[in-house]
């Protein structure tokens, strides 16, 4: 999910807390320029697929297991998320993750992940600074709260 | 809830120091206040964000976060960080006499 570490990085520039943030695996889509806008949320082993659908209050009822591994069910509920997401005013990933660039935040690329996954520092958007190892992270944050999420 | 002198006028504020009642605040305070939070000047850019939130608040009641405050008063996020450094969403609040703004964005 990409939201939880915008929402969480943007609470901490609020509050005047150094914010660092290091992608890494399924965290580079969401610095990859031509993924940025097309992340989805799949239905299938989540467990937050429980708000109420279209309106109705299904109170515990979510979208059932089998039903998300249908055909189009990701784009469904990446849609109804993304809807959701608009009516509480929430913008965005790319939009959101340019604030957080915008309020001082500094974004890194794991380096082994980059090499993984074939990308270039090209690749990303212009919010990240560069490339490093999971080391050199650690070196940048010394003495800060590191939270993985 | 306790009280406190700010600009020769006592004013309600909760435990984290911020003004509860928003009629009780004034441009001195403001001053004041800025002041504490490190800023010795408030330029017409600073007045144009409290004026905003202030309006805001009276309206949606409740401090508007700072997603709000860029759209609605028509500030960039960089100049917003830049104008209230480290930590805007509690130091335009606290300037503009409101709660801590509720909200994610």
């Amino acid at each position: 999910m990409a939201y939880p570490a915008l929402v969480m990085g943007w609470a901490a520039l609020g509050n005047g807390i150094d914010v660092t943030i290091f992608f890494t695996f399924w965290g580079m889509d969401m610095i990859t320029k031509l993924r940025q806008d097309h992340l989805e949320i799949a239905a299938v082993g989540n467990t937050s697929m429980k708000m109420s659908m279209m309106g109705v209050n299904t109170g515990n009822l979510g979208i059932p297991q089998w039903m998300g591994s249908l055909p189009g069910m990701t784009a469904v509920a990446t849609a109804l998320m993304k809807s959701k997401m608009a009516k509480i005013h929430v913008p965005p990933v790319s939009e959101y993750l340019q604030m957080l660039v915008d309020g001082g935040a500094k974004l890194y690329a794991c380096k082994m992940s980059v090499d993984m996954m074939g990308l270039k520092k090209e690749d990303f958007v212009d919010g990240v600074i560069d490339i490093v190892t999971a080391s050199d992270f650690m070196d940048m944050t010394d003495g800060a709260q590191i939270i993985f999420i | 809830m306790a009280t406190r002198q700010i600009a020769g006028k006592t004013v309600t504020v909760n435990d984290e120091g911020f003004m509860t009642i928003p009629a009780e605040w004034t441009k001195e305070i403001a001053v004041e206040i800025a002041k504490e939070e490190g800023l010795p000047e408030l330029t017409p850019t600073h007045w144009k964000i409290i004026e905003f939130s202030r309006q805001d608040a009276g309206a949606a009641g409740k401090s508007p976060t700072l997603r709000r405050i860029t759209v609605g008063a028509n500030v960039t996020t960089k100049d917003l960080f830049a104008l209230f450094p480290k930590g805007p969403a509690k130091k335009v609040a606290r300037i503009a006499g409101l709660g801590k703004p509720e909200g994610c964005v």
